[in-house]
């Protein structure tokens, strides 16, 4: 007895959605959001208050990696218009695509790794504690150790929530979530108790624009703060797609299939906070990066990590770049934290988001 | 096993224990879940672990799969001591499938059968063209063929417990433990997805499932093991297992134990009135 008939008419509540696109090969979205991002950056480089043209962009882009542009249709520009371009503009773009990016992974890791689509970053409370800890440093004005107070604090956070979401049972979404609000509600009141202590003037500006997150600052000693952590932890998370994919079915079926569930939770975990610690310690919080990029992957990629992953780095890389763009032309000569647009963008796409998934319990 | 030359008595058993767990035990806060539990099954057959609520037939099979760690005891299979293995040496050993109601995941039903290729796979490396032909015919091995692209989250109970039977098909175990495999399928889908466990039987893979209908404990397993309160309190074939004074005593229900007129097999009459 072999009960083969396909039986469809139980199964008819959800059309199987858009084949066409799904069967798109992850190496063609590959190639194709790369191209888009190598061009998203030549063409944010040109935005701004002195008009800036591609082929001056390119020009100074070959000039700096010791080549003759004009050999390769670049421009030659003035050392005025190359400073513009080198030292103001290019560390921005390639810090906002290093953070996009970022931030996006962390999202992609946490959301599988706990099996909650709501997970961010900013949710589970890493942004607040490596706000808080990014906080204490500058008001102690020794700047240097930003970095490694953002990731301490990052860490914190998140060991916070884990434990907390934890510590009656097995890690849930909704507790995974409701620890993360507890966690970041605790350690942004810190964050504000700490200011109204000790914040004068200049520091006041100075950490108001990191808790709204801004990449007004960026230089390059902050490219290589962000692009390090996204080669040296970024890239091997990547490749961590068929691990996560094992969650898929919790913990139990995990472990059944292999994989080392604690050791692989902690060290995924880890790498999340470092990732996002770094990338805050460079840009401050922002939002909602990390919990809207990786669903709108997964619209039009379908689920699998593996394809997640480096997708959602790219399309994070992208994002940030004209969001951030935008964040510093559209209302020129005022400047608005890059945060404030993640926001008003994401925000009403995760209440779409909301409405539409039925997987979001 | 090692058998001494004057233990004559017991030197029947010619064919080697394929599954031989001895005395297992697991506390879970303090109180023993799982006490002391022998399993024995031969090669291909099907065990069925039977028993009340809470007596511990999920925990069993945890601990036979290596998810849960034991206090005491050791499996054996074939001679090669399972809980030694390393975890991914272990997986292509044995595979579990359990009950995923909530089945929370847009995986496509391709890519949760190919999950179970895992522990095959280098952990850097890609899937290859062998991977995808195990998955296809693990698919085409449950009937499931057709809904390789749908979205796993769309299909009905029935199917997603196919699926599930699929992917631990990939794993290609020696080994297949299942949790209560037919809990909330139709009849239709029960027997369906049980056929589907003897066929694996038949050719050669070990099963064990816990189940909890004693009816089709009774038509489809070679041996119930039945445990009350982390014991075994009986074990063997199910016609000599399955009495009515077994089923007083460990469900405190009243039954009587009829025979199918089709099969010769066990049939069990719950007294209602």
């Amino acid at each position: 007895m072999t009960a083969t008939t396909a039986p469809s008419a139980t199964t008819g509540q959800a059309p199987p959605p858009r084949r066409g696109i799904r069967h798109v090969p992850t190496g063609v979205w590959v190639v194709i959001l790369s191209a888009v991002l190598l061009l998203s950056i030549v063409f944010a480089v040109t935005l701004g208050p002195a008009d800036i043209r591609p082929t001056e962009v390119w020009g100074s882009i070959l000039g700096h990696l010791g080549l003759d542009p004009t050999a390769l249709g670049g421009d030659v520009l003035s050392p005025l218009r190359d400073g513009i371009v080198w030292e103001l503009r290019m560390p921005r773009v390639l810090t906002a695509a290093a953070v996009g990016a970022g931030l996006a992974l962390s999202g992609t890791v946490m959301q599988a790794i706990t099996r909650n689509p709501l997970a961010d970053p900013y949710l589970l409370g890493l942004s607040a504690g490596a706000s808080l800890g990014a906080v204490a440093v500058i008001l102690l004005g020794v700047g240097l150790l930003l970095p490694i107070a953002a990731f301490a604090g990052a860490l914190t956070a998140l060991l916070a929530t884990l434990l907390l979401a934890g510590a009656a049972g097995t890690l849930t979404p909704t507790r995974t979530v409701l620890a993360g609000l507890a966690v970041s509600a605790f350690f942004g009141a810190l964050t504000s108790l700490v200011i109204f202590w000790s914040a004068t003037g200049d520091t006041y500006r100075e950490i108001l624009s990191w808790l709204l997150g801004s990449l007004s600052g960026a230089g390059w000693p902050a490219v290589a703060i962000s692009v390090g952590a996204l080669l040296v932890v970024g890239m091997p998370l990547m490749l961590t797609g068929r691990t996560l994919d094992a969650f898929a079915f919790g913990d139990n079926a995990a472990s059944a299939l292999g994989i080392g569930v604690n050791s692989a939770r902690w060290l995924l975990l880890t790498a999340t906070a470092l990732l996002t610690g770094a990338m805050v310690a460079v840009s401050g919080s922002i939002g909602f990066v990390g919990l809207i990029l990786p669903h709108a992957v997964r619209l039009v990629a379908g689920q699998r990590n593996r394809v997640v992953l480096p997708l959602s780095a790219l399309a994070g890389a992208i994002f940030l770049i004209w969001i951030d763009t935008g964040a510093r032309t559209l209302f020129d000569p005022r400047e608005l934290p890059v945060g404030i647009l993640t926001a008003v963008v994401g925000a009403p796409v995760f209440a779409l988001l909301l409405l539409r998934a039925r997987r979001i319990r | 096993m090692t058998r001494t030359a004057h233990g004559l008595g017991d030197a029947v058993s010619i064919t080697p224990a394929a599954l031989a767990a001895s005395r297992l035990s697991f506390a879970r806060d303090g109180r023993l879940v799982i006490d002391g539990v022998d399993v024995d099954l031969p090669v291909g057959s099907f065990g069925a672990a039977i028993g009340p609520n809470g007596a511990g037939k999920s925990t069993l099979l945890q601990l036979l799969v290596g998810t849960l760690p034991v206090d005491s005891g050791a499996v054996l299979f074939d001679g090669a001591d399972l809980l030694a293995l390393r975890r991914r040496d272990r997986a292509r050993m044995v595979a579990l499938s359990e009950q995923h109601g909530d089945g929370d995941t847009g995986l496509r039903v391709n890519d949760v059968v190919m999950l179970g290729r895992t522990p095959h796979i280098g952990r850097w490396a890609s899937e290859g063209p062998s991977d995808r032909q195990v998955v296809a015919d693990a698919l085409s091995a449950v009937g499931m063929s057709a809904f390789a692209d749908r979205p796993f989250d769309t299909l009905s109970g029935g199917e997603r417990q196919r699926v599930q039977l699929a992917r631990a098909l990939a794993q290609q175990p020696r080994l297949l433990l299942l949790d209560e495999p037919t809990n909330h399928l139709d009849v239709r889908a029960q027997l369906s997805l049980l056929s589907l466990v003897r066929a694996q039987t038949a050719a050669g893979i070990t099963a064990v499932a816990a189940l909890h209908d004693l009816n089709i404990a009774a038509a489809y397993a070679d041996a119930v093991i039945v445990l009350s309160d982390g014991k075994v309190v009986a074990a063997g074939p199910a016609a000599s297992v399955l009495t009515g004074e077994l089923i007083g005593d460990v469900y405190g229900v009243r039954a009587d134990v009829l025979r199918h007129p089709r099969t010769g097999r066990p049939l069990i009459a719950f007294d209602t009135t």
